[in-house]
């Protein structure tokens, strides 16, 4: 049985559609992230599952019960707001115990669940003070704590960390990663920081316009984008898109690259990864979708035997990051980003030759923007 | 401006001079009525006529305060203004209080708890804080005689409710938009309703604006003069009211010095209220006038 | 997880499966803001609408229900008093904006110059505003009290000719009302003023100081504009406070000498409370309403289109 079951939702403000049609289903103990520009709906979504918005139609299922038209209090949830939201008047122990004498929990066992957090998220020493004393971490930690406080069916968070600085941010990431896998907690995140959703999630859905384009692993979305929309959100610097036309036929394509005042680039499409789509396609438009870490500098030492199509761009900038170089080069009409190795040597205005991984590229129709290959 | 340098010349300090002259003649415009009722109260009859405005006492005496308090003439009676007084407090506190919680409950259920409407109500009740209140004499005179409450105290405190809510849920609501409404969704989760989310979550931090709204309350309903003369009787005039009435009524020698102790009787309690807070007084005036 | 495609089931109207709980607290808001909803139609709309109807009809002494149409306001427009209370009305309500105003500007941007006691000099200024009008009243019929006023405290510092007889004059009569009502209401335009002051965006004043303009320059030129929307709101409450102005003149002249210095506001009560005219006083306090609406709506239209364009 699914612990959280969302059937053809939709919600209208007004004549504004802001949640067209989303179902989804997750499984107990997974860590579900919506990701999506702003105004995509996943906030709207997340207060829908909370019951702090009333849905248009459809319905919402927490742990088999459906629960479109409870109230917050009577679903079963926690959530975690992105500005805490901790209670101003009350010190840290009454925010996180506030919850459980709502539902009337004997005072010995609020008391002993208040230490358990506060000894899980290493707030015991803050339990006495008030909101307005504490650092921006240690009031996102209370904020978890009064969730987890109260051990509700499923979780919700709603950009928890955007409003840390980037190092703590980090380290509550890991954290929250943490005490997932500690506690084995449903939780649903919403973020629109696509790397916290890579390293979080077992599950991303990926939304745009109130509908979702994507769901599915963090693996499979970076790797296996549905569409051009999802290829380009996630992933970061983000895939390059470069115009090419294709030419061949089954059991030969061929992507041709056109290069203003140099011979077009050809590329090779691997065999294995041909698809029916491709043929409909021939001598049209396409979208070759290239990751920069699919580039990589040629191995001299291999000689021919190195994998991948050989080219030789111009480098027009040369950024080093430290752990790794990334380069913009000039490929086709265009400039396009490639991740190499730090101990790379070249510089603006060069020419460098790399190798591109073509079994990894993904081709996307113009038109439709859907996959094709 | 807090940054300007000046120049340290003989003319900046002129001008510097000159702008402290201009402000300490304005401030004496203004304290000036003030000092002269308190000087005059404190003077003997027999010393109003031959002095001036300013002389000060030459023997003070407090016989004005306690005569206006407890004997001067207010029309027909000759009781002081100290039951009037008494009378007013009648009326402030409970009037004050009521509107204030009421305007409370509604500012928070117009922000936080928002419906298909909510706007249009405020908008509609917010009218009632323009209306010339001469437009509503008539018909609230009737209805306080059907109510039985003609001439009651009462009666008056109802009208004070009645036409003070609009300003304190005006004070409340635009306390409240700036209160998160996380807040209140985080309560929704932990399972609080309604009055328990106004009650332990908005109220514990609603103090400054419940200080506002009870001065602002407070100074409107002490200093009314019109709802208090249109409704009131002999027995249950406020002390505005006893006030005027003493100063026009024409038996025997005008006592001055009477008339200015009353009128410091009827204007302290206000006054006290300023000193005290005079920050929250100023927040309750320029509330939805300068930040709308 | 799954993106999963359920049969699609008939989309449930809100409410239609609500629990009780749920249900409750959609209309716990309602029910709290019922009885004030309910006051405000009844006492404020209600008694306009009431007003409305008792100024079409005959009544005199009591309320009767015998309508003339508007012939209580051709009255009224025929009517001597009610023209000395509309012209007063005018001039006083004219004066005593435009005075509060230059005053309130004036001692903010004095007030401004990092002004040592700056806090008890701004206490001092407001403080009127605490008091009853009734007091205010009081207190200046007796400044203004020819014989033992202000005048005769002049004539006895030796300038015998000195006259200041404002308040038996039935021509000047209606300035003591403006110079009561400004010494009260002045210091809150004031207040007003600083707070605009204050809040205006320091890098402007900078910038403007960087671009070499001089200190009353800055102000008459950059800060005083920025000053609009105050100055609006202002304008807006004093004339609010003129057209509703009572106790003032019942305290300060009672209205004389004779009718001189009467306002519709004292007008009103007094054909409808004192001389059994209540049509009469009906019209005439339609008419204020009339009066508060043509200044009301500009100023909320002018705020609403602010607002929208952010």
């Amino acid at each position: 049985m699914a612990a959280l079951e969302i059937n053809n939702v939709c919600k209208n403000f007004g004549s504004e559609r802001v949640l067209k049609d989303v179902s989804l289903a997750i499984d107990s103990g997974e860590f579900l992230i919506l990701v999506g520009p702003s105004g995509c709906g996943k906030s709207t979504l997340m207060n829908a599952i909370a019951g702090l918005e009333p849905v248009t139609s459809g319905e919402i299922r927490i742990a088999g019960e459906d629960v479109t038209w409870q109230t917050p209090a009577e679903r079963d949830i926690a959530m975690v707001f992105q500005s805490y939201a901790l209670y101003p008047s009350m010190t840290v122990r009454q925010n996180i115990s506030f919850g459980l004498e709502m539902r009337k929990v004997p005072k010995a066992e609020r008391e002993a669940a208040v230490e358990r957090v506060a000894d899980l998220l290493q707030i015991s020493h803050l339990l006495e003070r008030k909101p307005s004393q504490l650092s921006g971490g240690q009031r996102q930690r209370v904020a978890m704590g009064r969730a987890l406080a109260r051990e509700p069916k499923v979780y919700l968070f709603d950009e928890p960390l955007s409003n840390l600085d980037a190092k703590l941010r980090v380290d509550m990431r890991t954290e929250i990663k943490k005490l997932h896998q500690r506690l084995g907690t449903t939780i649903v995140y919403v973020t629109h920081d696509q790397i916290e959703a890579m390293t979080l999630a077992d599950c991303i859905a990926v939304m745009r316009d109130g509908r979702i384009l994507q769901l599915g692993s963090p693996d499979e979305v970076y790797n296996n984008p549905v569409d051009l929309f999802v290829a380009g959100f996630m992933g970061s610097p983000s895939m390059n898109f470069i115009g090419a036309t294709l030419d061949g036929e089954p059991g030969g394509y061929l992507l041709r690259v056109a290069t203003p005042g140099e011979e077009n680039l050809e590329l090779p499409w691997p065999q294995e990864r041909e698809t029916p789509a491709m043929a409909g396609q021939v001598g049209r438009e396409v979208i070759l979708g290239l990751r920069p870490e699919h580039f990589a500098e040629d191995d001299v030492r291999l000689g021919d035997d190195a994998e991948g199509v050989l080219l030789s761009p111009r480098i027009t900038v040369v950024e080093p990051t430290g752990a790794d170089i990334l380069l913009q080069l000039k490929l086709g009409e265009g400039e396009a980003t490639a991740r190499v190795g730090p101990k790379c040597r070249v510089a603006a205005g060069e020419r460098l030759a790399l190798r591109i991984d073509m079994a990894r590229a993904v081709l996307f129709d113009r038109e439709t923007e859907q996959r094709l290959a | 401006m807090d940054n300007v340098i000046r120049r340290r010349t003989f003319g900046a300090r002129l001008g510097r001079a000159l702008l402290y002259a201009v402000l300490l003649l304005a401030a004496l415009f203004y304290l000036l009525p003030l000092a002269v009722m308190l000087v005059t109260s404190l003077k003997p009859l027999a010393e109003i006529t031959p002095g001036t405005l300013l002389s000060l006492p030459q023997e003070p005496t407090l016989g004005p305060w306690t005569k206006a308090w407890g004997e001067a003439c207010t029309g027909m009676r000759c009781e002081g203004v100290g039951v009037y007084f008494f009378n007013s407090i009648a009326i402030v506190v409970p009037a004050v209080l009521i509107s204030t919680i009421i305007g409370a409950l509604n500012g928070y259920a117009l922000t936080k708890w928002r419906f298909k409407g909510s706007e249009l109500l405020f908008a509609l009740m917010l009218f009632g804080c323009f209306i010339p209140f001469q437009v509503v004499l008539l018909p609230m005179a009737q209805t306080l005689g059907w109510l039985g409450l003609s001439s009651s105290r009462a009666g008056l405190i109802l009208v004070h409710v009645v036409f003070g809510i609009a300003f304190t849920t005006l004070f409340f609501r635009n306390f409240y938009v700036a209160v998160p409404t996380e807040l209140v969704s985080a309560a929704k989760l932990d399972g609080a309703g309604f009055f328990r989310i106004f009650w332990r979550i908005l109220l514990p931090v609603s103090a400054p604006i419940i200080v506002v709204s009870v001065i602002w309350q407070f100074t409107q309903i002490w200093n009314d003069f019109l709802f208090g003369v249109a409704f009131s009787a002999h027995d249950t005039q406020p002390v505005t009211v006893a006030l005027n009435n003493l100063v026009n009524t024409s038996t025997g020698a005008r006592e001055y010095n009477v008339d200015m102790a009353a009128a410091m009787i009827a204007a302290l309690p206000t006054l006290i209220v300023y000193v005290l807070a005079g920050k929250y007084f100023v927040r309750g005036l320029t509330a939805g006038s300068v930040k709308g | 997880m799954s993106l999963s495609t359920p049969a699609v089931r008939p989309a449930a109207g809100p409410g239609a499966r609500r629990s009780h709980a749920g249900l409750l607290q959609a209309w716990l808001p309602k029910l709290v803001l019922a009885p004030s909803a309910a006051i405000s139609l009844f006492f404020v709309y209600g008694f306009m609408l009431w007003t409305f109807i008792l100024s079409l009809t005959s009544s005199r002494m009591l309320p009767s229900y015998d309508f003339v149409g508007f012939a209580q306001y051709a009255r009224l427009m025929a009517n001597d008093r009610w023209w000395v209370a509309s012209t007063n009305l005018v001039v006083f309500g004219g004066m005593f904006v435009a005075i509060c105003l230059a005053l309130g500007l004036v001692l903010a941007i004095l007030l401004d110059q990092r002004i040592r006691q700056e806090g008890a000099l701004r206490t001092i200024y407001l403080y009127p505003m605490a008091l009853s009008f009734i007091v205010t009243g009081v207190v200046w019929k007796w400044l203004l009290n020819p014989g033992l006023g202000i005048q005769a405290m002049v004539r006895g510092w030796g300038f015998e000719n000195f006259r200041f007889d404002w308040l038996v004059d039935p021509d000047m009569a209606v300035y003591t009302l403006v110079i009561a009502a400004v010494w009260q209401a002045s210091g809150f335009v004031m207040a007003l003023f600083l707070a605009g002051l204050r809040g205006i965006d320091d890098s402007i004043l900078k910038a403007a100081q960087l671009d070499g303009a001089s200190l009353p320059r800055i102000y008459w030129r950059v800060v005083v504009p920025c000053l609009r929307p105050v100055v609006f709101s202002a304008v807006m409450i004093l004339s609010h406070i003129a057209i509703k102005s009572f106790d003032l003149v019942v305290a300060l002249t009672n209205g004389g000498p004779g009718y001189a210095s009467d306002l519709p506001a004292t007008f009103m009560y007094a054909h409808a409370f004192t001389r059994a005219q209540i049509g009469l006083g009906s019209a005439s306090a339609m008419l204020m309403l009339g009066g508060v609406l043509a200044i009301l709506i500009p100023y909320l239209y002018s705020e609403l289109r602010n607002r929208r364009h952010g």
